[in-house]
């Protein structure tokens, strides 16, 4: 019954959003207040229906209802509650309904935070979020229905795959869908923007904060994943350049592009039409990596289902979308204008090399992801393309990025000189050169690489301590200039800040992890990093839905007790995969990591060990975390709080003139 | 107006390839090649470089091309698969190492323990041009005449291992 719930549930739902999708924008262009109005109730229709749904799946993941096909397949009566839940976007059906529940919920956001919008905005934005929505429940309706009953029902599921069994696995999809569904957001008002007709800098006003938002989640949930691949894995890399991550990368940097050039746009009134492109392509990119992940064109270790049936129908939507908006912006795009003038070397044309960059990266990113494919359909036989190609497209389009990245903020709107540019940084500059150039000595190894990354780092470092004096100090009261930055400038300062720390954390463990892949009898001890590591055996377990072993590794460093750590290898019951759970010590300077290989045949209980020491390792996620708060801090900003009215002499303030 | 509809133009492109790619499943096997002889090669050996290999060496053999490299993702998933099978000593595993650097991939199978009987490296990946390699992981299943019987496209995964791949070598080994 419960199941069935959950089907009509959706039923509902798509109803509700073709209304959404059909009404208020006809309601917007014939100026009819009743059909705009009807926008908000629909929305809040829709993710009451929506949530009804996912609860009803829920529901039938705790309670081990394998009478629904969907659940037989990803769950298993032995499994822990939590990974019951977890299960539920565990598969491709369930993943889908959770995208159409955070559209919903966000679609619901808009409707709610919209108040000091003119209605036909809002029912514009309103109307293309339930567009995309049909798009989404058709898809699951017609295809990938996750309440399908299975009669008879099964005695029991075939367990989630046990990569999945992981609270990092947990969080990060629905962290990710926040991310990729949030994009919607930018790319509706966009669009609303073309539709009126009005592309004047309030909608870029509007959009920036529901825009960061969205990153912030991106942000968030592409570390996590990166963070769960470190420890799940057992292979100690954190980014593999496989084509599900590169679908979560090109949205990221694209939407990183579109923060910086609707900060442009709102500020100065530039760069209009490229914006609107970029908010289009972001979501365009977000519902391409959906394509990707769930049409199976590209083998990768998250593809979960290979259907040519919803291949065609992601791809038919796709094109509708994409190509709708895109010919949309070939129609009104022209009509925009320029904008506010600036000069060659500016804040304006410093932000715009960097979006240039960005996007640039985005498109090698798609290109080295589906050069295959291309290939492979032009007839010049199969191929694949590995890290190497990444990695040498990457930096180089990063170095000068980063490098612009510290003067950008220093930069003056308009114009500034050159040479008075120069001079302002050029203390920066040289510390950050020579602690870049001295900082690998001290630490051991000099490489080139090394010193590059440092150098990029302190460069942001230095900069920004730069602007932070600037503007702090002076002749009046230190706190008081404190308070008078607005919270939106320690925002980006913080940002950038955890740029820099990524690019130490990435440089470092680069630079300087030590491996050892040792055969370890009971007893046998093995140096590494200053690290001494003894195995003192594996002794059989036995967990919830699986059985294995746990190694005891004892560190020690100049005798001393360092850690004990647990590392193990799990068999899962139902699916016979064998899974490797790393043991690892984490510092603030360097991670300890070890991982149990296999045993070695026809020994006494010897193993192969795996033991890593990876310094700064965590700097890499905590760095993205910062990047997160920065983007949290910048929305708290005062100006962003509904019913601000603060009068201000800045361009294009049409939202208060309408307001007040 | 012509710079505005670019976009539009790219994507339609775009489009058309997605659509194409979408016939052309990765997973399934397409492989003109089962049935017919294993294309020949003489290729070095990863760990005896001096030595060669070549399937003709392996007439009146059953046995497994697993086409693997230590940059692919999907072979680490698989890797703990193929250890457990080799040491039920069922059926040979030779590794054909593609696209890689002897070095890394030596610390690969270092690191991860080495299911192979040996593994031949193709550093420019001529060899997997001949077999039709699309993604790394792959895997063959030739018979003693030196005939392709089976291709698995991505990891080799205990399923497929138990209802495919062994009954197959199982039946091929008793011909």
């Amino acid at each position: 019954m419960i199941p069935e719930i959950g089907h009509f549930s959706l039923i509902v739902a798509l109803f509700l959003a073709a209304c959404l999708g059909l009404l208020p924008i006809i309601g917007a262009a014939r100026n009819d207040a009743v059909l705009m109005a009807i926008a908000r109730p629909l929305a809040r229709g829709q993710f009451v229906f929506l949530t009804i749904a996912l609860g009803c799946l829920v529901y039938a993941f705790v309670s081990n209802d394998f009478s629904v096909l969907y659940v037989a397949q990803h769950s298993n009566s032995q499994l822990p509650v939590v990974y019951r839940i977890s299960a539920v976007w565990g598969g491709h059906e369930g993943s889908l309904l959770l995208w159409a529940f955070i559209l919903g919920a966000w679609t619901l956001a808009v409707a709610i935070y919209s108040r000091h919008l003119p209605d036909e905005m809002v029912a514009r934005v309103l109307g293309v979020m339930g567009f995309v929505a049909v798009g989404f429940l058709l898809f699951m309706l017609l295809t990938s229905n996750p309440f399908d009953r299975l009669l008879p029902a099964a005695a029991d599921g075939r367990d989630l795959n046990p990569l999945l069994q992981d609270p990092g696995l947990v969080i990060h999809p629905p962290m990710l869908y926040m991310g990729y569904v949030g994009f919607s957001v930018a790319f509706a008002f966009a669009l609303a923007a073309l539709l009126g007709g009005k592309l004047d800098t309030t909608w870029a006003r509007w959009s920036r904060p529901w825009t960061t938002v969205a990153w912030v989640f991106m942000t968030l949930g592409i570390a996590l994943g990166s963070w769960w691949a470190y420890y799940e894995l057992g292979w100690g890399g954190w980014w593999f350049w496989d084509p599900v991550e590169n679908a979560s990368l090109m949205p990221w940097l694209l939407g990183t592009a579109l923060m910086h050039s609707l900060a442009v746009t709102e500020k100065r009134g530039a760069f209009k039409s490229w914006t609107v492109l970029l908010a289009i392509a972001a979501f365009s990119l977000s519902l391409l990596g959906t394509f990707l992940v769930r049409s199976g064109v590209l083998t990768s270790v998250h593809s979960f289902a290979a259907d040519p049936k919803r291949g065609i129908f992601i791809l038919s939507f796709l094109v509708v979308v994409i190509g709708v908006s895109l010919l949309l912006f070939a129609w009104r795009a022209p009509k925009v204008g320029l904008g506010g003038k600036f000069d060659i070397l500016s804040r304006e044309s410093l932000l715009l090399s960097n979006n240039v960059l960005l996007s640039v990266a985005a498109a090698s990113v798609f290109i080295g992801t589906l050069y295959p494919l291309f290939m492979d359909a032009l007839g010049f036989g199969k191929l694949s393309v590995g890290p190497p190609y990444f990695h040498a497209v990457f930096v180089p389009l990063m170095v000068p990025m980063i490098l612009m990245m510290g003067l950008g903020p220093l930069a003056r709107w308009k114009k500034i000189g050159g040479l008075e540019l120069a001079k302002r940084v050029r203390w920066a500059f040289l510390s950050a050169l020579v602690i870049a150039l001295m900082l690998p000595f001290v630490m051991g190894t000099w490489t080139a690489m090394i010193a590059l990354g440092l150098l990029l780092a302190f460069w942001i470092i230095a900069t920004m301590l730069l602007g932070l004096r600037d503007r702090l100090l002076g002749r009046s009261d230190f706190l008081q200039r404190v308070r008078n930055q607005s919270l939106s400038y320690y925002g980006m300062q913080l940002a950038h800040l955890g740029v820099a720390v990524f690019i130490i954390g990435v440089t470092l463990v680069k630079g300087y992890e030590t491996e050892r892949d040792v055969r370890m009898d009971v007893g046998d001890t093995v140096s590494a990093g200053g690290y001494v590591f003894r195995f003192d055996g594996v002794r059989e377990i036995e967990g919830p839905n699986y059985i294995g072993g746990r190694g005891h590794v004892v560190v020690t460093k100049d005798g001393q007790a360092v850690t004990e750590l647990y590392p193990e290898k799990r068999q899962y019951n139902v699916s016979g995969m064998p899974m490797t759970e790393a043991a690892i010590r984490t510092g603030l300077l360097r991670d300890l990591y070890v991982s149990l290989g296999e045993p070695i045949p026809g020994s006494d209980g010897a193993w192969a060990v795996r033991i890593y020491i990876k310094p700064f390792v965590d700097w890499i996620w905590a760095g993205c975390v910062l990047m997160a708060l920065g983007g949290i801090l910048a929305i708290s900003d005062r100006r962003y709080r509904i019913h601000s009215k603060r009068s201000g002499a800045k361009l294009g303030n049409v939202l208060e003139e309408k307001t007040a | 107006m012509m710079r505005f509809i670019l976009p539009f133009v790219v994507f339609v492109v775009l489009a058309v390839f997605l659509f194409v790619g979408l016939n052309l499943n990765p997973r399934e096997v397409p492989s003109p090649l089962i049935g017919k002889p294993a294309p020949a090669f003489v290729l070095p050996q990863l760990h005896e470089p001096q030595k060669n290999f070549s399937p003709a060496d392996m007439k009146g053999k059953v046995w497994l091309l697993n086409v693997w490299a230590s940059w692919c993702v999907s072979c680490r998933e698989e890797h703990p698969v193929l250890m457990g099978l080799a040491q039920q000593n069922i059926v040979p595993i030779y590794g054909l190492d593609y696209k890689d650097s002897s070095a890394e991939a030596e610390r690969w199978l270092q690191k991860g323990g080495d299911p192979y009987v040996l593994s031949v490296t193709d550093t420019e990946g001529r060899i997997g041009i001949d077999y039709g390699v699309y993604g790394v992981p792959e895997t063959y299943v030739i018979d003693k005449q030196g005939v392709i019987r089976y291709k698995q496209i991505g990891p080799v995964t205990p399923d497929n291992l138990r209802e495919k791949i062994l009954p197959m070598v199982a039946e091929l080994q008793a011909k």
